[in-house]
């Protein structure tokens, strides 16, 4: 649904975007993390066909950016960084408004603006000026303006941001409705890790303008922070169980009645090593997972970043 | 909230695509328009300017025409009065820049202008839709204005009866001139990010837009053909020249009106330094990156032929150009009305006779000096003027000087002379000076044009960089060294040639 080969953008000089490679399958979540000026919010005006890339392609529902810029932009609802709402007028109007240029009947416009605003707890607002919405409200108002011609596609940058967590908890809700009931494929720009960790099936890690690192979560945690860890507790002290066990797992610390070890499929192994550790009339009291957070594999990602920049350098 | 993907159900993909061009913009002009109305830092001088204004304006002419006629002077009040229409009309429409700089550049900085940019309009639709509606308004006020005050003219006291085609006159003015104040807006405001850089910018367009007002006050005032049925035959001139002024500007503001420009360009500060830096890098630069040449011939290679190569199709116009207004020369110079009848039967060595006295060093230095100092002035003129005038200047100012030469070839010829000695005149240095100056006007029209289409791909702000990197570099690395080499030449060696020739 969203594919992009080496997007290059170039201002000046600066090489804002560099070989960025995409591609959202339909019905899927993409979560862009990235520090600021890293280049997301130029990647998402590229896919938009707001600005023209000045090297490499990208598709949107099989319709080019560089070819078919009027195209791409009716198949895409976009959310801006900034809400961008005209303050004087109406909620109603403002959607009505984006609707004629979308080319919805008179009765699509009302209709569909309704459902969403009644979706986003805005109706109470609908008669409103927008200069007396809160920031939440706008920034709501503006994500209704994106799904108003239910596209296909939503390229979304930084949707809750402003919001409250009611407000932020009905956004996330909305989209993984619409990834999972209507298969809409969305690239989200996020600073929120949680966020992105529970929405996005796979996540695209974007530092100076390149993607250092893109997969699923378990694909870039495998890859960046190794294998799962697990931490046994037993019964008493461990009597040497590290050393027993070691032909199976990797004991990565160990205390007086805990261990940790790594381990490739603990689906596999865990059954076993178990079964193990009950014959040597150990009694196991805990075994679990140590959760690995997008925010250990965004840090543990940019910190290689760096480390290989300055190989560069020297 | 299960929905289908909405299909455009008002499709307009039937009509023909200017309708569907102008349809989309005027979704825009709607809303705009709308929004106008709405803000009452508009709306309350278009009221008094449309309502109020025209009674003052009338109660002054009344009292005006009252006091000259005290003193017999009743033309000075008669030809008073349009100018007030003018006035009238003028003063609404300057609210038109206001709103444009709003509608544009305002919309830039409360950034509500990407969400439009990420709709499937095109770059045109939003600007036709924008500009109309920077301009209705005002020039709703304006025309109503003007309307109120003719019919306060026409039904009170005063009981003017102006001539239609002035009144019509005036009309069109107001439109054009309402018409090149948007559409420059237009341009400033693609290339600022705030509503004070705009606003300080606009100086450049409130200034030019004076001068002009004052000058079409002159001329109603002072026009022989004021009470003409046809109208003032200069003011048809102005409405012209300001129809083909709006036409380039739209081309600019077209060129200049699309995403990446709107997104991109920041102009909000002079930095002199910086500015002058360019300059210099761009006249050291051999390629489209701004490095530098390694020596002087690299330069010439990589840097001043390549950029001569550029000016292809500038250099072909200039060249028709020159060759058109050179045949002009020589058919004024036909027509019986034009002719100077020259005195017949003057010997040719009498003729070298006045020239040989000149020949001497300090006469000869001092005439070369002179010579590329006027040279380069109008040269000079021409870039200058043509950055204003969409490279129409270097078109106008340049060729003059062939549309002289034809008309006194033809002169000479009528005499019964042989032309030879105008040929050597002309060629000797003209071998040289023809083509520089070929170049310098070709250079000059591309540097003003080039806004109007920059290259695909790439903004106006880089087009126009690169276009003064190639200017400077044919400036110094041909046409400087030309000037001195075909002045010299013209100074010292022109005139032992012309000598000959006559026989002397």
């Amino acid at each position: 649904m969203i594919e992009a080969y080496e997007l290059t953008k170039i201002f000046d000089g600066f090489e804002a975007v560099r070989n960025v490679s995409l591609t959202i399958p339909p019905g899927s979540v993409l979560a862009v993390l990235g520090p600021n000026g890293a280049g997301k919010t130029t990647t998402v005006r590229m896919l938009t066909s707001i600005l023209e890339p000045t090297s490499g392609w990208a598709k949107i529902d099989g319709h080019s950016v560089l070819t078919e810029p009027e195209m791409v932009r009716s198949k895409v609802g976009v959310l801006t960084e900034q809400h961008g709402l005209y303050e004087r007028m109406k909620a109603i109007e403002y959607l009505d408004f984006f609707g004629r240029i979308y080319r919805m009947s008179a009765d699509e416009r009302k209709k569909r603006s309704l459902q969403l605003m009644e979706r986003f707890d805005l109706t109470f607002a609908i008669e409103k000026r927008l200069g007396d919405y809160s920031k939440g409200m706008k920034q709501k108002l503006a994500l209704v303006r994106a799904m108003l011609h239910n596209p296909p596609v939503l390229l979304l940058d930084e949707p809750t941001s402003a919001m409250d967590p009611l407000s932020a908890k009905q956004v996330r809700d909305a989209i993984v409705e619409l990834q999972r009931d209507e298969q809409r494929t969305f690239l989200i720009t996020t600073h929120n890790l949680l966020e992105a960790q529970s929405l996005a099936n796979k996540i695209a890690i974007i530092r100076s303008g390149r993607i250092i690192a893109q997969g699923s979560m378990d694909e870039l945690a495998r890859q960046f922070v190794g294998e799962p860890v697990m931490e046994l507790r037993v019964a008493g002290v461990m009597n040497g169980l590290a050393k027993d066990i070691s032909d199976m797992v990797t004991v990565t610390e160990a205390g007086r009645d805990w261990l940790r070890y790594s381990v490739a499929e603990p689906q596999v192994t865990n059954p076993a090593l178990l079964r193990k550790i009950a014959g040597l009339g150990v009694d196991v009291v805990t075994l679990s997972p140590i959760t690995r957070t997008l925010e250990d594999i965004y840090l543990q990602v940019v910190k290689e970043d760096e480390g290989g920049k300055k190989d560069d350098q020297r | 909230m299960a929905t289908q993907a909405v299909s455009p159900n008002l499709s307009i993909a039937h009509l023909p695509k200017w309708r569907q061009t102008l349809s989309n913009a005027l979704i825009i002009t709607r809303r705009e328009v709308r929004d106008s109305f709405r803000d009452w830092r508009i709306i309350t001088p278009i009221i008094i300017l449309t309502f109020g204004f025209p009674f003052v304006a009338q109660f002054l002419a009344g009292k005006f025409l009252g006091f000259v006629s005290d003193y017999g002077a009743e033309i000075v009040g008669e030809r008073t009065i349009p100018f007030l229409l003018m006035i009238v009309g003028f003063f609404p429409i300057s609210i038109s820049l206001v709103i444009a700089l709003e509608t544009f550049v305002g919309e830039k900085e409360r950034r509500s202008l990407e969400p439009l940019l990420s709709t499937p309009l095109t770059n045109t639709e939003l600007y036709i839709g924008k500009t109309l509606a920077a301009m209705i308004p005002p020039l709703a006020a304006s025309i109503g204005g003007m309307l109120v005050y003719l019919t306060s003219l026409l039904t009170g006291s005063i009981g003017w009866r102006p001539p239609l085609a002035l009144v019509i006159q005036i009309m069109l003015l107001t439109v054009v001139q309402a018409l090149v104040m948007v559409t420059g807006a237009v341009v400033v405001s693609s290339q600022t990010t705030s509503t004070r850089a705009a606003n300080l910018l606009a100086s450049f367009i409130v200034i030019p837009m004076t001068l002009l007002i004052q000058a079409e006050s002159a001329i109603m005032f002072l026009a022989p053909d004021a009470e003409s049925p046809n109208g003032i035959s200069s003011l048809w001139a102005i409405i012209v020249g300001m129809i083909v002024v709006t036409v380039l500007l739209l081309r600019v503001g077209n060129a200049v009106f699309n995403r990446e420009e709107l997104l991109g360009r920041t102009i909000d500060e002079f930095n002199l330094k910086a500015i002058f830096s360019n300059i210099g890098k761009w006249i050291r630069a051999v390629d489209a990156k701004g490095n530098p040449a390694r020596n002087l011939l690299h330069w010439y290679r990589e840097g001043v032929f390549p950029a001569v190569r550029r000016l292809e199709p500038a250099a072909w116009i200039t060249i028709g150009v020159f060759i058109l207004t050179f045949l002009g020369g020589i058919a004024v110079g036909q027509l019986p009305q034009w002719q100077m009848h020259l005195p017949q039967g003057v010997l040719m060595t009498d003729a070298a006779g006045f020239i040989k006295p000149l020949l001497s060093v300090p006469t000869q230095s001092g005439a070369w000096m002179a010579i590329v100092g006027q040279n380069g002035g109008i040269l000079l003129a021409a870039l200058i003027l043509s950055l204003f005038t969409f490279g129409t200047a270097a078109l106008i100012l340049t060729p003059a000087v062939y549309f002289i030469l034809g008309y006194l070839f033809t002169q000479v010829v009528a005499a019964g002379y042989n032309p030879t000695f105008m040929l050597a005149a002309i060629l000797t240095h003209g071998i040289i000076e023809i083509p520089v100056i070929v170049l310098a006007a070709a250079a000059a029209l591309r540097m003003g044009a080039v806004v109007t289409k920059p290259p695909k791909g790439i903004t106006v702000g880089q087009a126009w960089s690169m276009t003064l990197g190639d200017t400077i570099k044919i400036a110094f690395g041909l046409v400087v060294p030309g000037l001195l080499l075909a002045g010299f030449i013209e100074a010292f060696i022109t005139p032992q040639v012309v000598v000959k020739v006559l026989g002397g």
